[in-house]
């Protein structure tokens, strides 16, 4: 038998290329630039700095301030009421885990639209960061037959159950290395976050994840003003423009000041949990070692955070 | 599978120990350039891993739990049973309260086993100590030992609030009427739009 505990289960990263600008934009750029010269107006100020925008990795302290507050005033004024932008560190000493009990769970959907609302996902076209699974009891986990688009009067339906899926917070994320100018990557704490502003819309990450977890803005995202969560983090729910790929953050702009995330806060049987897989303490971690644990698509060692386990 | 994951997250944990051991110190709001408002922040945040929630906790201890889910106008009980009252100890159908119907195993239950009947506004265990509505997991807890150990820990049921500190508690009460507890079914909220039809 091969131990694998032996062999290096995280994957070291690959060494920093820096992160060049994404080159076939420049000519815009320069396009852009001249037609600001031009007219002199404060709106394609805006537009420039936009364009000028570092990689988040590479803003200095006053440049990340400068941003933020950029991104306030822009979203304020298009919602009409303030909106805060912030880009809160991880935690020292915390990397998050996600548990989700399939002997509990009732497909009722809940979690799906309490994240749309948390984290400002698109009402129109609309844009789901959970998708709940309904497959036979007999057929156990099948992908396959699975269906998503169940419509029932109460659930559980007699036979059925139900598996939630979002972002699987690899600890090897298949969407990281794929990604050609590093608009995605893997916080310490352990969180798979996107750049909307370097994205660049090409969606080789969406291919790539073996989950279908991650969403591309085909249309230009819809939030009524007042349905808008206020509350924003830059790498996580504030507003998403048209062209880039959004997805699950684990809630960054709550679980990084301590809270649970809101799908855990909404589901009304208990089957989610979350918490910090360094201490021996949480539940996160009660549940890895009193239950029996699953992660989705083992064979693939993208080493996803996200386990599903049977309560009963 | 299961030691699988518990490697997997042991050794996350080491490459995070040692990502973190290797490094030099470094201010964390200086990575994010969030400089002393940012910094002030982070301090404002538990920085540090949860408060143990449930380990080696006294049977009698309280866990903080949200309000027991009465019905409006029923509580306190004593409005209309008073110490002293004739009670009819005897298994009977229970006009006054007609939406109560034991289903739990009710072949060996009556009301009286849980409830007082001296101290109406509480409840009792098997031993005959009086507790609190708030504490009615005590009660469930003496026949679901299992779960209501899983509870504490925060396995079964919910726990609301911080990941790393302060919780609240869903009473068992919340989900499971004490007196037919098989979770009720729910209306679905509405399926997504099919791909074809996202304009
Ligand atoms: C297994 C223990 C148990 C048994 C048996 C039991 N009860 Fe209860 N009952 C409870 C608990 C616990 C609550 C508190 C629920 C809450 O927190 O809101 C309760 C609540 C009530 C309430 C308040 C309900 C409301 O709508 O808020 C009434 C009235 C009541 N019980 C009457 C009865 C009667 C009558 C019987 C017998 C037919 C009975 N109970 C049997 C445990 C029990
Ligand atoms: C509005 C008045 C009223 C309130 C408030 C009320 N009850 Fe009652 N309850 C009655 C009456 C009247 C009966 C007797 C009905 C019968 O025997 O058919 C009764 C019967 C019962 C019985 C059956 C045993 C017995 O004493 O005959 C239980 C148990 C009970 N109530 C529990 C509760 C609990 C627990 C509460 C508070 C959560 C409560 N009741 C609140 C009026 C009330
Ligand atoms: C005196 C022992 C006893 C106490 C106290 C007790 N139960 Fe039970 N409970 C049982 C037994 C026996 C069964 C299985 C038989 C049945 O379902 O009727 C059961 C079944 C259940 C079930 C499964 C029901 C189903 O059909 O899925 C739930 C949920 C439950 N109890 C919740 C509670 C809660 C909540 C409390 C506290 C308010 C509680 N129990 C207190 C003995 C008890
Ligand atoms: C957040 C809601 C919630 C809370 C709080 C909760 N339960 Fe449950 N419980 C469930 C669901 C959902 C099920 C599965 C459906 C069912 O069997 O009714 C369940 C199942 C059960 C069962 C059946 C056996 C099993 O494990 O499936 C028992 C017994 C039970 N619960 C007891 C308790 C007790 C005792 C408490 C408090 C210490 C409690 N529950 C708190 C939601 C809850």
């Amino acid at each position: 038998m091969i131990d694998h505990a032996a062999a290096p289960l995280a994957i070291p990263e690959p060494p920093a290329k820096g992160h060049t600008r994404r080159e076939a934009l420049i000519l815009g750029l320069f396009a852009l630039a001249g037609a600001a010269l031009t007219t002199g107006c404060a709106s394609d100020k805006t537009a420039l700095d936009e364009y000028l925008q570092k990689h988040f990795k590479d803003l200095s302290g006053d440049e990340l301030k400068a941003v933020l507050a950029r991104m306030e005033k822009k979203y304020s004024e298009q919602y009409g009421k303030h909106v805060s932008v912030s880009a809160t560190p991880p935690l020292e000493g915390v990397l998050f885990g996600y548990a989700l009990d399939l002997s509990r769970c009732i497909g009722c959907r809940r979690c799906v639209y309490g994240c749309v609302e948390e984290n400002n996902q698109s009402r129109d076209p609309q844009t789901h960061w959970i998708t709940v699974l309904e497959m036979d009891k007999e057929g156990g986990v099948n992908l396959q037959d699975a269906n998503a688009y169940y419509d029932h009067e109460t659930v559980p339906a007699p036979g059925k159950f139900y598996m939630p899926v979002a972002c699987q917070h690899c600890e090897n994320p298949p969407c990281v290395k794929v990604c050609p100018v590093q608009a995605t990557w893997k916080e310490k704490d352990g969180i798979v976050v996107i750049d909307y502003n370097w994205c660049i819309g090409c969606r080789n990450c969406i291919a790539a994840c073996p989950y279908g977890a991650r969403r591309f803005n085909w249309g230009t995202p819809n939030i009524p003003a007042d349905e808008l969560n206020p509350v924003t983090e830059y790498l996580g729910n504030r507003p998403r423009q048209r062209g880039v790929v959004e997805k699950c953050s684990w809630c960054i702009q709550r679980t990084r000041k301590g809270l649970y995330p809101k799908c855990v806060e909404v589901c009304p049987v208990g089957a989610r949990k979350f918490g910090n897989l360094l201490d021996p303490d949480s539940e996160i971690r009660y549940i890895i070692e009193n239950k029996r644990v699953y992660i989705l698509k083992e064979e693939l060692n993208t080493q996803p955070k996200f386990f599903y386990y049977y309560g009963l | 599978m299961r030691i699988r994951a518990v490697r997997l997250a042991v050794a996350a944990s080491a490459a995070l120990l040692l990502t973190v051991a290797c490094r030099p110190v470094q201010d964390p709001g200086a990575r994010y350039g969030k400089g002393a408002e940012g910094a002030a922040k982070a301090a404002g945040t538990p920085a540090t891993p949860a408060t143990p929630a449930t380990p080696a906790t006294p049977a009698t201890a309280l866990f903080p739990v949200a309000p027991p889910p009465f019905s409006d106008g029923v509580f306190p009980c004593s409005e209309c049973h008073k110490p002293g009252d004739k009670v009819n100890r005897v298994p009977h159908a229970v006009e006054f309260h007609e939406d109560i119907v034991l289903k739990h195993d009710e072949k060996n239950r009556w009301c009286l086993d849980c409830h007082d009947a001296q101290h109406r506004d509480k409840l009792h265990l098997a031993d005959g100590r009086l507790i609190d509505f708030t504490e009615s997991y005590r009660l469930c807890g003496q026949c679901h030992g299992p779960t209501l150990r899983n509870w504490k820990a925060g396995e079964h049921g919910k726990r609301t609030g911080s990941w790393s500190g302060a919780k609240q508690y869903l009473l068992c009460a919340s989900c499971h009427s004490p007196h037919s507890p098989h979770f009720k079914p729910l209306q679905p909220k509405r399926p997504p739009l099919r791909q074809e039809k996202i304009r």
